[in-house]
């Protein structure tokens, strides 16, 4: 019974696709700063550390303005982004991705950081000593290793993607199709009189996503501490 | 002269020095626990590097200060047994025999798998996980992938402490056959004087 209408399935399969492409796309921005904060001293690093937890503590509507600030049809970089591959963001699902992507991110680089820090050194070093270059043993012994901490960071921050209201709603508007997200979607059947099982299903359907990702990354997470245990 | 080291390794706030050199066959490093000796052998690898001083080995420079010349871990070409093992959990017994003999240039390889597996006793050990071994498998398993990462040297780093007595005369056999058969000089680390005397050519005594 529980079966979705073509007009629920529509926000649920916009809400995927826009979590989807943002993890993917900020994916790669993560690791490189999970890698950077649990392993490089460098000047600034405390900055960079704070910068990159931000949107966990800033408003989300203070993230979503200055999002529209930078990535604005005024922006500096959105202008870059239209002029040059002609690609909006503003009343546009590529800026509620990007929105989600932004918030996810903290959440992503604390998990992934950690599993770089659980790696243990010593393998690496030892992968050294048998002939592999720091990028070769980065490919063979810490990827392998960190990977089950890099997909528990990637269903958190699906997770905190799927969720994601504040600052998307700011940023990219609420345009049924386009920009109205679960959450959005949510928030604008409460809005209308009478609509109560509407939103009762679609806060069914939330529940289950976000339950849904969270169990997984646990789940992967939990996995991460066979790296350490083998070394006597 | 196979070993010619000469120096100064910094620590925490503690300096540790460090003079030898010393022919071909077993060269033993002694001193009691918490004098250094994992660290000099850490420099030797390439894994810290010394402030002052240099090491050289068969003639040819791997460190020196004066110069600042510093070969990278990989461009050592030495075989490390370390004291805690560090077999790669992820990969089986064969992945881990067989991760430094693929990075060795062909034609410096001096080793086959099977001629590793048989001379250590491990052929049958092949396809297990590393966390599935005994202290003795493990350690025999960590030389035979230090042997067959084509190395020009071994640096072991007291391999018998975490083995009982009947295991440690097992894993004194194949040192012993690894200086007499392959005739690979070798850096070996201990804080027990029998042990070395059995051993050891030639004892480096660290001062305290």
């Amino acid at each position: 019974m529980f079966l979705l209408s073509p007009g629920e399935w529509a926000i649920v399969s916009l809400s995927l696709k826009v979590s989807m492409v943002a993890i993917a796309v900020i994916l790669p921005l993560a690791l490189a700063l999970a890698w950077l904060l649990a392993r490089r001293q460098f000047p600034g690093k405390i900055l960079v550390d704070a910068l990159v937890h931000l949107p966990l503590v800033l408003p989300p509507v203070v993230t979503g303005w200055m999002l529209l600030l930078a990535f604005g049809k005024q922006g500096p970089i959105g202008r870059f982004f239209e002029s040059t591959i002609g690609l909006g963001f503003v009343f546009h699902w590529t800026g509620a991705a990007l929105a989600s992507a932004v918030m996810a991110l903290p959440l992503m680089v604390r998990a992934m950081r950690l599993s770089f820090e659980m790696v243990d050194q010593r393998l690496e070093n030892a992968a050294r000593t048998l002939g592999a270059g720091p990028w070769r043993t980065f490919c063979s012994i810490t990827l392998p290793l960190v990977t089950p901490g890099i997909l528990a960071g990637a269903m958190l921050g699906f997770a905190r993607s799927i969720g994601e209201f504040g600052a998307t709603i700011t940023f990219a508007s609420n345009i049924p199709g386009e920009t109205r997200t679960l959450p959005l979607a949510i928030y604008s059947s409460l809005q209308v009189p009478g609509t109560d099982s509407e939103v009762f299903r679609l806060a069914c359907i939330s529940v289950a996503l976000s339950l849904g990702a969270l169990v997984i990354s646990e789940w992967l997470a939990r996995r991460m501490g066979g790296g350490k245990s083998h070394v006597l | 002269m196979f070993f010619d080291v000469d120096i100064t390794l910094s620590r925490g706030n503690r300096q540790i020095n460090a003079t030898f050199s010393s022919t071909a066959g077993i060269t033993g490093l002694f001193g009691p626990s918490g004098v250094g000796k994992t660290s000099i052998l850490d420099a030797m690898a390439g894994l810290i590097r010394p402030t002052s001083g240099h090491i050289t080995v068969a003639g040819s420079k791997l460190f020196d200060a004066k110069t600042k010349l510093n070969l990278p871990p990989e461009a050592r070409s030495c075989g490390y047994v370390f004291q805690d093992i560090r077999l790669f959990p992820h990969r089986n017994v064969r992945e881990n025999l067989l991760f430094g003999q693929k990075l060795a240039p062909v034609d410096r390889r001096w080793m086959a798998l099977e001629e590793a597996t048989q001379f250590l006793g491990i052929a049958h050990l092949l396809e297990r996980r590393p966390r599935t071994l005994s202290g003795g498998e493990a350690q025999r398993v960590a030389i035979g992938r230090a042997l067959l990462s084509a190395p020009r040297f071994l640096l072991m780093d007291e391999p018998l402490s975490s083995l009982d007595p009947a295991r440690r005369e097992g894993i004194m056999t194949v040192i012993e056959r690894i200086r007499d058969e392959l005739h690979l000089p070798i850096l070996y680390v201990s804080h027990d004087r029998v042990e070395l005397n059995r051993l050891a050519d030639q004892i480096v005594e660290l001062p305290c």
